[in-house]
């Protein structure tokens, strides 16, 4: 399958190894996701949603069982390899819009560029204003966090996602801490760029109207994938 | 470079969102860096003024014939032999071939002076009053080199042509004599001489103005009975602190008597070096304890800071780059803290010396100031090492769903 971005197989990952109160909380994953994908990932509390979003995001590794992120093999890869993995093909919203306090709101957006190529040359500003512009916040661009409410941080934080062009977009509940309206306009926000800008997203969501709206929805129960469609 | 701006930006604007902490523990660095630069420079300018004045006066080497000894006949293996010795009374003596070491000396480049003098006893008589004095025989614009006599002249001329000589301003008051008048100058050697008073010097130091008499080599050599020898070669060097080390070369070389001031003055030499070990015991524990006020700011910093450092890390900062952060926040603590130090102790100086007793003047050197800024950046980044090391190693999960 040549448009695939991302793929788990017999992914497992126990907590406490070695130890009386081990435990294993994802019972081994297999699961595709491709260019086109606009997916859901739902589950109650404590089906292992948010530790299987941090291993697909690099951010922790799987126990056993690989990751192929463009087909690449990850799990024995260094701290360094995956986190330029991370900082090139991969974007991050986490529900507390978590942005940089200290920096502006284009600032914030640029961070993945600098960090990946040192000062921002025109073009790279150039790309950071044009997501802004893109998620409605071109006039904002100098504010800082705090001066921004939760819709337009979150969308500051939705820009700064994209400003590597990841293949994959990983959310964590991005509009559970949001009205309903400013939810509304983030999520129509997710869709926009999975058709403009070629880019794969990932909800994981609690709101079942939400996971309605998504083309593909995985249900993931007591650490297992039921029914993926 | 270039992938080090990203750390700076970062650095710069995490310090200045911390703008309290940022400002508190600058003032500490400071604090300590201004403490440790006017201490310093007190050290140094009280220890500079010291050995000036000591060596203002004195050569820094003195070449000196080596004592007479008795040589006893050297007798066969297995027998002892008791000796009833007596030192020999050291005689005035010349040093022989004193040309050529002059001559060779002069070659030496760590050499700033080389003089010639004779010197040798004799007694000042002025109608009823008789003064003990040592006669100097001196070159002029060789002697000038080690001791600057026209830097103390205080009346008269700095002469010492024929039947001139020059006294100290204590002798002068004791004989009550002034510039123009004669003294008789008796050596003992069956020879008295009346000579006229050209100059009369104070060299600030009362043994010596009480005794020295500046006299022509030539003519204190006939007066002393040395004609054409030297007793002593006084010497100076570039940097006074190698004088030991060129006092023993050279003494070698000689066969001299060879004596350093640092070993003629090591009463001297044991307080300044006691003064500057505890000096630099200040230094240390000052610069220990802006070292630990560094670190704890900066571990605080880190606890503040996870949440923020996990999102780094999430948006694909590596290890080392956050690792770059706290150390070069670190680096920025010592740096400004040591310029603003610097500054506020180059007011204390000027305060000092303004207002001070002024019993010396404090300089500040320049490479007291560069030292002092690149060794508080230094300290700084060690500081933050372990702090930054602990921000670099945190779990981006952890750190991300840190509150």
């Amino acid at each position: 399958m040549s448009n695939e971005i991302m793929r788990l197989k017999a992914l497992k990952k126990s907590y406490n190894i070695g130890m009386p109160n081990e435990v294993e909380v994802l019972h081994g994953i297999n699961l595709t996701l491709s260019v086109d994908d606009f997916t859901a990932l739902v589950g109650p509390s404590g089906s292992g949603k948010s530790t299987l979003l941090n291993i697909m995001g690099l951010l922790d590794q799987p126990t056993s069982g690989e990751l192929y992120l463009h087909g690449q093999a990850t799990s024995a890869m260094d701290d360094l390899e995956r986190t330029q993995l991370r900082g090139r093909a991969l974007g991050f919203v986490f529900q507390f819009h978590h942005l940089i306090q200290a920096f502006s709101a284009l600032d914030n957006v640029l961070m993945p560029l600098m960090l990946h190529q040192g000062k921002p040359d025109n073009e790279a500003r150039d790309r950071a204003r044009a997501l802004l512009a893109a998620v409605g916040l071109e006039k904002l661009s100098d504010r800082r966090p705090n001066q921004l409410s939760g819709g337009q941080q979150q969308r500051v934080a939705i820009a700064r996602a994209l400003a590597t062009n990841p293949a994959l977009l990983l959310a964590d509940e991005p509009t559970g801490n949001l009205d309903s309206k400013s939810a509304e306009e983030v999520f129509a926000l997710f869709r926009k760029i999975q058709s403009e800008h070629d880019c794969a997203v990932l909800l994981v969501t609690h709101d079942p109207r939400l996971s309605a709206q998504c083309d593909r929805t995985i249900n993931l129960v007591d650490g297992r994938i039921v029914d993926a469609l | 470079m270039n992938k080090l701006w990203t750390e700076w930006v970062i650095a710069i604007a995490f310090l200045r969102e911390g703008r309290m902490q940022t400002f508190m523990i600058t003032i500490g660095v400071a604090v300590g860096v201004a403490v440790i630069v006017f201490v310093s420079a007190l050290i140094q300018g009280l220890q500079a003024n010291v050995i000036e004045r000591t060596l203002g006066t004195q050569a820094h080497i003195r070449l000196l014939q080596p004592d007479e000894v008795n040589r006893l006949v050297p007798v066969p293996e297995g027998v002892v032999q008791f000796v009833n010795e007596d030192k020999r009374a050291q005689r005035l003596r010349s040093i022989n071939n004193w040309q050529q070491i002059v001559a060779a000396l002069d070659e030496r480049t760590e050499l700033t002076a080389v003089s010639p003098i004779v010197s040798g006893p004799a007694l000042v008589l002025r109608g009823e009053a008789i003064s003990s004095v040592a006669l100097v025989g001196i070159t002029l614009e060789r002697y000038q080199q080690i001791v600057p006599l026209q830097d103390y002249m205080v009346s008269g001329r700095l002469s010492i042509g024929a039947d001139e000589v020059l006294i100290g301003s204590q002798l002068a008051q004791d004989l009550g004599v002034r510039v123009g008048s004669k003294i008789r100058l008796d050596t003992g050697q069956q020879e008295s001489r009346v000579v006229n008073i050209a100059g009369i010097f104070e060299l600030g130091v009362r043994e010596l103005d009480a005794r020295y008499v500046y006299l022509d080599l030539r003519q204190a050599q006939s007066m002393l009975g040395l004609i054409g020898g030297v007793t002593v070669i006084d010497l100076r060097v570039a940097d006074i602190f190698t004088a030991e080390s060129i006092a023993q070369s050279i003494g070698r070389l000689t066969q001299l008597r060879s004596e350093s001031w640092i070993m003629t003055n090591s009463q001297l030499m044991n307080a300044l070096s006691a003064q500057s070990l505890s000096t630099n015991m200040i230094i240390v524990f000052v610069g220990i304890s802006v070292a630990f006020g560094i670190a704890s700011v900066l571990s605080v910093s880190v606890v503040q800071r996870t949440r923020e450092i996990g999102i780094l890390r999430a948006t694909g900062a590596s290890q080392q780059q956050i690792l770059r952060v706290f150390l070069l926040q670190g680096a920025l603590f010592g740096l400004f803290g040591s310029i603003f130090g610097v500054a506020a102790s180059y007011a204390l100086v000027w305060v000092f010396n303004t207002f001070g007793p002024g019993l010396f003047y404090i300089p500040v050197a320049q490479s007291l100031i560069v030292a002092a800024v690149s060794l508080a950046t230094i300290t700084g980044v060690i500081a933050a090492a372990i702090p930054a090391r602990r921000a670099a190693q945190l779990d981006p999960v952890e750190a991300i769903r840190y509150v």
